[in-house]
């Protein structure tokens, strides 16, 4: 049993088309029981039986915590991507028995906080469903900021501002809606802690800024779920299990140890959480580091990998599982 | 510097320049030499968006050496008591972006502590600099009365007047350190008293 990842088994009880990217997916138990409590901000890893392949992908829940008769998850199809979230679109249906892990958090408020500000882009608004749902039940005060390509592509936005009015605020990219955010940094409370979820560059610039300008890196929080690469396959040797494998182009370290037989711990398969950090026994050749668990130091001593995002190009590679 | 005994034991650095807009600095003692010291490392122009609040003591030792350093604002309360309402004025009006710097003596830098956790400034994010004396800040486990300045071990409760095994054990809420009694079995056993924090 890989570790904090133990099995639910659910039913889909509703699929809900959102609009033309994002479907939101209705999760209940089937034994009728309530699900475990989560915080906002929680993800689930979905376990997807695609043929003879087993497709492992998380997803933030964005129900409310104080309601655990069922989890909802969005999904945003993404045409060019390995084919998860195409899967989760074309082949789950409502009725269909699915596993989910129990949920885990990696993006939990922090409720010492005096206030919690916001920030989301595109599908990265999904943990801000549960937390603002979490901070609105308890009186908490949060500010959450909106960016969107297109107000049809700005998936919970009417209903964000139906809930929270003006503690939302939109900004639509094809409007050259533009967050102020050195302002809005600068304006915020002695005691404001700061979120951002959405795509690798906005996270980038909202953590180097609020640096900048003095933020302490304790107030930062962040979330961004890395999905592994591809590219050129390779060989590795697991040396406790005694397995040499190959991992397949489009297939990820982490998934070719467990197609092997291998069940190593992971949490966040995004390459934050550090749950399948694993030792390098022995190498010819170059890592390609795509985590944001390991150090620079860890990348360069060629000592440590994260199987779930990194991949390896060169002669041998072998590993201590 | 003060060793690391148990995992309550507060551990302090050396004062280093963040980046931010603004930096309030709350010294005390010797802590005003911690603050040129981190002069000599901090960027051109920092001091105009500091903030220095010193308490000198009765010889005024080390004022002329901040007011060099050009702070923005330079204030010399006589007593942390009457800093008191300014600095939680200053951290109830702060914005993100404000760093804070407390170096000196280990009872300003818990107190000044003290004042910004509850502005929600968290410890781990707040400068430190241990200098000049390591006379404790007690609380009595006992009649939970506080005595300040206290260098003996064991010492003497001003409040209940119990003998008191001052701990490593402290109290980031209440800015002290924990005295519990030593003879509570016997109280004819007194130890020998020796100053150990001096």
């Amino acid at each position: 049993m890989s570790t904090g990842t133990t099995k639910l088994d659910v039913v889909v009880s509703d699929v809900v088309p959102v609009n033309e990217l994002v479907t939101r997916f209705h999760f209940r138990r089937r034994d009728g029981e309530l699900l475990p409590t989560f915080s906002g901000g929680a993800h689930v890893v979905v376990e997807m039986r695609d043929g003879n392949r087993t497709r492992l992908n998380p997803y933030s829940l964005m129900g409310s915590p104080l309601d655990t008769r069922e989890y909802t998850i969005s999904v945003r199809r993404d045409d060019i991507g390995r084919g998860g979230s195409l899967f989760m679109h074309r082949s789950v249906h409502a009725g269909l028995e699915m596993v989910i892990s129990y949920p885990v958090n990696l993006f939990s408020l922090d409720l010492r906080a005096k206030k919690h500000l916001m920030l989301a882009g595109g599908i990265g608004i999904t943990p801000f469903m549960a937390q603002t749902a979490q901070l609105a039940g308890s009186g908490g005060n949060f500010e959450l900021h909106y960016t969107c390509r297109t107000a049809s592509l700005g998936t919970y936005a009417d209903l964000l501002q139906q809930r929270y009015g003006r503690r939302v605020r939109l900004y639509h990219d094809d409007r050259n809606e533009r967050v102020d955010l050195d302002r809005l940094l600068s304006s915020q409370p002695l005691g404001t802690h700061l979120y951002v979820c959405g795509p690798a560059g906005m996270i980038n610039w909202v953590r180097d800024r609020a640096a900048v300008l003095g933020w302490p890196s304790e107030t930062v929080h962040f979330e961004h779920f890395a999905a592994p690469q591809p590219g050129a396959p390779f060989d590795v040797t697991l040396a406790v299990s005694g397995k040499t494998i190959r991992v397949g182009e489009q297939q990820s370290l982490l998934e070719a140890i467990e197609a092997a037989g291998v069940d190593p711990p992971y949490l966040c398969r995004g390459g934050v959480c550090g749950q399948c950090e694993t030792n390098v026994i022995s190498y010819d050749g170059k890592f390609i580091h795509n985590d944001h668990w390991l150090s620079e130091e860890d990348h360069r001593s060629g000592c440590k990998i994260m199987p779930c995002v990194s991949r390896f190009e060169g002669k041998s590679l072998v590993l201590e599982r | 510097m003060a060793a690391k005994t148990i995992i309550s034991r507060p551990v302090y650095g050396t004062l280093s320049p963040q980046p931010g807009k603004h930096h309030l600095f709350v010294a005390d003692a010797e802590g005003a030499l911690a603050i040129i010291d981190m002069a000599g490392k901090a960027p051109d122009g920092f001091f105009d968006g500091a903030e220095i609040v010193f308490i000198a003591g009765p010889e005024g030792k080390h004022i002329a050496a901040l007011e060099a350093l050009k702070p923005a604002q330079l204030h010399l309360p006589p007593s942390f008591a009457s800093l008191l309402p300014r600095l939680k004025q200053t951290l109830t009006n702060a914005h993100m972006g404000l760093r804070l710097y407390l170096c000196g003596t280990e009872g300003l830098i818990g107190q000044a502590m003290q004042v910004a956790l509850e502005a929600g400034i968290d410890h781990t994010s707040i400068e430190t600099e241990h200098r000049g004396s390591l006379a404790r800040r007690m609380q009595c486990v006992h009649c939970k009365g506080i005595t300040e300045n206290v260098t003996t071990q064991p010492a003497l409760c001003s409040h209940c007047g119990l003998l008191l095994l001052v701990r490593d054990h402290y109290s980031r809420r209440l800015a002290a350190f924990q005295g519990v009694c030593i003879n509570a079995e016997d109280r004819s056993e007194i130890p020998p008293m020796e100053e150990i924090f001096r």
